[in-house]
């Protein structure tokens, strides 16, 4: 009951703010969504410790029938295990710190209510997602969030780069979601259900199974966890799909904090994780994923390096530590994937929030060249962004440390190509994270001051109401990691887990990670401090370095700072020649065949029409003329044809 | 003859009561016309409109048989097209109440004229021999004609008058000449007789056959049937509204349900002969109908080929030759009178500062300035279009299904395509109404106008809801030439 609460009471806030918010006015709108999502939190929370800390038993909550046809069998359904609750609990207690940050931050806003409900939509939305009970529900959050996330990214849609963003968003996330789509019909093509009870119960069934397409045999849970995984790419930003984070940026900033810490982005990797039980049977499919996530982890590090916007640098970050994640699950460790989203949700909504507050004090200013020796006068979000990037950087004993140390080592740990592969990737991308990391703390906050005087005068701290929920996220952001690395990875996982995450017999790498040699287990450290030491080195010791570096190596900094030109890549390979395509359809099939045919008929009849009306002339003499000619004529017919 | 024709030689003249009853009515409100001092007309309208009461009243009470020595029937059918003919005129007489009061043209004989018209129209419904169809479609025309030329001061009227008359005397010829070559090649006039001579159709010879299409011509131009429709526009438009308004219910009905029985009774065996006849003339209709209207400014001129238009949909159904067909045509009658009158009661509406317009652009923003006679106005032209759930679609509906039935897909295709042709000049007039700027606004409409209009707009609203005694009725009907 409290479970239904917390997945419902946020779209209660969301319709009263949405229907009635100009009825009730901002300030109303504002209080019901806050009550509402400090309610979910609360139930949110309250669900958790009493499944995992007081011997709760797992089960389906059933909401009723939704779709009933035939074979075909789909209820609304929460399904109420350790992988839903701690989702639930994490997505409730963000939203809720972001919801009330939001209050300080949008308070200059024109359409307040609009915002909190579309909030509150997303939450939701999101909240389906993780509590579904079947694919197609899931599926069903999963195209909300798709829907709130385009809402939101385009919320100030008088601003023709917000609405290109959100439509960017949208379409790049429909190429994922298509596989997922397909994915989810060979699903149920396969196991005849998308429950995930059924599923799961007849993996043993199928697990040989094959399908026989375009002239070869493909072995189908590989084929399922491929397509499965493509729509994890769409909404989790892996390479290839990852264009739309970075230009989700032009959303408000707490929507930022929310798509990449507590709810979208997050998305993909929860469905590997929930998918567990038949992607462990598939080892094809696991090692791509490694690949594509230790990938994406190096690609997005090496982009942050060069970006020169606050927020966008903090997007590459999400990416790359999203990859990450992608990389553990496909070494069989969902656990860790889902453990540093967790670590991975409080710092990075801290990051961006606190990003936020700068951006307050600096008046609008987003770009890290125009900031510098802001420290003193804003030393809270100082504080916290230090503790933010501790965290991300993987610094002892900040949560990053142990999350992101545990996807190193079940890496190495799996002893597979693709799972080497995806720690050599991580281990330089975080010797990078901490580079630009430390990078963007130094250029934002130390140094002279390279902001206008005017500026540099109205620097100040945010409000309490936005601060507050800073101070909590970095407390979070600091004991999360060794608060929950034992109970979530530890000898006794399963205690925690329970039936949530189930791996094959083979599966050991939780075990083996607990034995890698001990260069593993320092590494990332080690490289970590090198990346804060050369950041000093290259923006606070000889601040004129990195400048002479740009120009020596103009070819390798233009490639990055340009994202490696994915956008014109893609601009040239699919947009354009999609264009053409469409302009030829338009101007050619549309405009000229499909409309030619009736416009032309119409001007046929009215042609038509001025023949027809010349007939009458109005003299009597003609009108008895065609009288004869036609009983002639009728005559004729008859006569001729009878 | 033998012994049937015995039974014949008692008269029977009870039969012909309700004609006989309204003839009489008639020359007495000639004699109290003449006699009474001042103006006798609008008393005359209101004792019209009562003798066709009382008429209907004497047909619906009827018996049924034949009478005259088989020159006149009274059955189902004619009972069906009498009512509708009456209805017509009734409201047709109505509605001139007001118009000729402010166009100058109060005179008694308007009503009489109309009234014996109408003894005419009754006598085609009822006709079962040649000469009894020729003395209908006679004493119906004549009056017409001075209808049609009543405001005589005005040219318009004059040349509308003469030249029906020219065309329908040209029209009478043909209709007289074919009736002789009938009764040369077979020696009889009566339709019973008719049948049972040409019951094998291949004794049917070519003398008879020209005759045949001389008496199809005949009646064609009454119901304007294309390549007859030539005087419609013309005549429409030059003769005052309420006349045109007359011309356009009644007759048509009239001579259509004489069409009917001529072709289905007498003619019946010879169906696969005439059958391609009435395609090529409804084919036309259609197709002359629906293009020529787009073009049109006047909106009687505008009715005129709508009429045109419905007239060849009507010949739908009897080209199918069928019961169900026959049905159909009976339907359409009744549905095409009612939205026909009811829009000829909102043109007669249409009336600025003491002047009548009928331009098509004088409705300009009607929405606006009346929204009541726009919606009804709206109704009629939905209706007109075939659009449901006006009775203009049911009417198509049976005439379609019944061509169909008979596996006659092209017609009813051609149908189906020329009244989306037709939707585009009816629904230009809403658009007209609805959409483009406001003019100055119309006079008040009088209240008999209002009703007029208020009956076609309910029936044709309503029709949906309960057709089926007009369906039933019309069954019958129909049953009587094929039962």
């Amino acid at each position: 009951m409290l479970y239904a609460v917390a997945v419902f009471a946020p779209l209660l806030g969301s319709v009263v703010a949405g229907f009635f918010g100009k009825a009730i006015g901002d300030r109303a709108a504002q209080a019901v969504t806050i009550l509402c999502m400090l309610l979910a939190s609360a139930c949110g929370v309250a669900s958790f410790v009493s499944l995992v800390y007081q011997g709760g038993t797992p089960g389906v909550v059933d909401l009723g029938t939704w779709v009933d046809a035939g074979s075909f069998h789909v209820s609304w359904a929460l399904r109420y295990d350790t992988l839903s609750a701690v989702m639930v609990a994490m997505v409730t207690c963000v939203a809720t710190l972001i919801h009330i940050y939001s209050v300080g931050y949008m308070s200059h806003d024109n359409s307040i209510a609009r915002f909190f409900s579309y909030l509150s939509l997303f939450t939701f939305a999101m909240l389906m997602l993780v509590t579904a009970d079947n694919l197609l529900q899931l599926f069903f959050g999963w195209e909300g969030v798709g829907l709130a996330s385009y809402l939101l990214i385009g919320f100030w849609y008088e601003k023709p780069s917000a609405c290109a963003a959100a439509m960017k968003a949208f379409i790049v996330n429909r190429i994922g979601d298509l596989g997922f789509a397909v994915g989810i019909a060979l699903v149920f093509f396969t196991f005849g259900s998308i429950q995930f009870g059924d599923i799961f119960a007849a993996i043993g069934q199928h697990s040989a199974d094959t399908y026989h397409v375009l002239g070869g045999t493909w072995p189908a849970f590989e084929v399922i966890g491929v397509l499965l995984f493509i729509g994890a790419m769409g909404k989790s930003a892996q390479l290839g799909l990852h264009v739309w984070l970075p230009d989700a940026m032009e959303g408000p900033t707490p929507v930022s904090a929310l798509i990449h810490a507590a709810t979208m982005v997050t998305a993909g990797v929860f469905l590997m994780a929930r998918m567990s039980p038949l992607l462990d049977h598939a080892p094809g499919a696991l090692a791509f994923v490694a690949v594509v996530g230790g990938s994406t982890a190096l690609f997005a590090a090496t982009i942050g390096c060069v970006q020169n916007d606050i927020k966008r640098v903090i997007a590459y970050s999400t990416c790359s530590q999203l990859g990450y994640m992608f990389v553990a699950a496909g070494v069989g460790a969902y656990q860790a994937s889902i453990f540093h989203l967790l670590t991975h949700a409080f710092f990075k909504a801290l990051l961006f929030m606190g990003a936020g507050s700068v951006i307050h004090a600096m008046s609008d200013e987003q770009d890290i060249r125009k900031m510098g020796g802001i420290w003193k006068k804003i030393p809270l979000t100082y504080t916290v962004m230090w503790i933010g990037s501790l965290a991300l950087g993987g610094v002892y004993p900040f949560a990053g440390y142990f999350s992101k140390d545990a996807i190193l080592e079940a890496a190495w740990a799996s002893d597979s190509a693709s799972g080497h592969y995806g720690f050599w990737c991580g281990l330089i991308a975080a010797f990078l994270t901490a580079f630009y990391s430390w990078r963007l703390l130094i250029l934002t906050f130390h140094g002279k001051p390279r902001a206008d005087h005017h500026t540099m005068e109205h620097v100040h701290e945010s409000p309490a109401v936005m601060t507050v929920p800073l101070i909590l996220l970095a407390i979070g952001a600091v004991v999360l990691g060794f608060l929950f690395r034992d109970q979530l990875l530890g000898e006794h996982w399963q205690a925690f887990w329970g039936q949530s995450i189930q791996i094959a017999a083979d599966n050991h790498v939780l075990h083996a990670m607990e034995e890698v040699p001990g260069w593993v287990a320092l590494a990332p450290s080690v490289l970590g401090f090198a990346g804060i030491a050369l950041a000093y080195f290259m923006y606070m010791a000889v601040p004129s370095l990195p400048g002479q570096l740009a120009s020596a190596f103009a070819p390798v900094y233009r490639f990055l700072l340009n994202k490696w030109y994915f956008d014109e890549l893609y601009d040239a390979v699919l947009v354009r020649p999609l264009m053409a395509l469409s302009r030829l359809l338009w101007q050619v099939g549309d405009a000229t065949l499909i409309d030619g045919i009736p416009n032309g008929m119409a001007s046929l009849t009215s042609d038509s029409s001025a023949q027809v009306v010349k007939v009458q002339t109005g003299s009597i003499a003609n009108y008895a003329f065609a009288m004869l000619i036609g009983v002639v004529a009728l005559i004729s017919v008859f006569l001729i044809f009878r | 003859m033998g012994g049937a024709a015995m039974t014949w030689m008692s008269l029977n003249w009870t039969l012909a009561l309700p004609e006989i009853v309204l003839s009489c009515c008639g020359m007495a409100i000639l004699i109290l016309g003449v006699v009474s001092r001042g103006n006798f007309f609008r008393l005359g309208c209101m004792l019209t409109v009562g003798a066709f009461l009382l008429t209907a009243m004497l047909v619906l009470s009827g018996a049924n048989g034949v009478g005259y020595s088989g020159l006149f029937v009274t059955d189902a059918y004619s009972v069906f097209v009498k009512l509708l003919v009456l209805a017509a005129a009734t409201l047709g007489v109505v509605m001139s109440l007001d118009y000729n009061e402010h166009e100058n043209l109060r005179r008694f004989e308007f009503p009489v004229l109309m009234l014996f018209s109408t003894v005419g129209m009754m006598l085609m419904a009822s006709a079962t021999s040649l000469m009894t169809m020729y003395m209908g479609v006679e004493l119906m025309s004549l009056s017409i004609y001075v209808l049609a030329a009543f405001a005589r001061d005005e040219l318009r009227s004059s040349e509308a008058g003469l030249k029906y008359f020219v065309l329908g005397s040209l029209a009478s010829g043909l209709l007289l000449y074919g009736v002789s070559l009938i009764y040369g090649f077979t020696g009889s006039m009566d339709f019973a007789l008719l049948a049972k001579a040409l019951s094998d159709p291949a004794s049917a010879s070519p003398g008879l056959v020209v005759g045949i299409v001389f008496v199809l011509s005949g009646l064609a131009l009454k119901v304007s049937a294309v390549p007859f429709h030539m005087w419609t526009p013309d005549v429409y438009e030059g003769a005052p509204t309420p006349v045109t308004a007359f011309m356009a219910s009644a007759p048509k009905v009239a001579a259509m349900a004489l069409l009917v029985r001529l072709m289905a009774s007498p003619f019946g065996h010879l169906l696969a002969q005439w059958q391609q006849l009435i395609v090529l003339m409804s084919i036309a209709s259609m197709l002359l109908g629906s293009l020529a209207a787009i073009g049109q400014r006047n909106f009687k001129r505008l009715m005129a080929y709508s009429s045109i238009g419905h007239m060849g949909y009507a010949l739908i159904g009897l080209a199918a030759g069928t019961q169900a067909g026959v049905r159909g045509v009976l339907i359409y009658l009744v549905t095409y009178v009612f939205m026909n009158i009811g829009t000829f009661a909102l043109i007669i509406a249409m009336r600025r500062r003491g002047r009548a317009v009928e331009g098509i652009t004088d409705l300009a923003g009607l929405g606006r300035t009346d929204p009541a006679m726009a919606l009804g106005l709206a109704v009629f032209m939905f209706s007109m279009a075939g659009i449901p759930p006006f009775s203009g679609f049911w009417g198509k509906y049976f005439i379609f299904t019944a061509a169909v039935q008979q596996g006659m897909w092209a017609l009813a295709v051609i149908g189906v395509l020329t009244s989306v042709i037709g939707a585009f000049y009816y629904i230009r007039i809403i658009k007209v109404m609805y959409f483009d700027a406001p003019d100055e606004a119309f006079d008040v409409r009088p209240a008999s106008l209002s009703f007029v209009a208020g009956v076609g707009g309910l029936f044709t609203t309503l029709f949906f809801l309960y057709p089926a005694p007009v369906v039933a009725a019309a069954e019958a009907a129909a049953k009587v030439l094929f039962g």
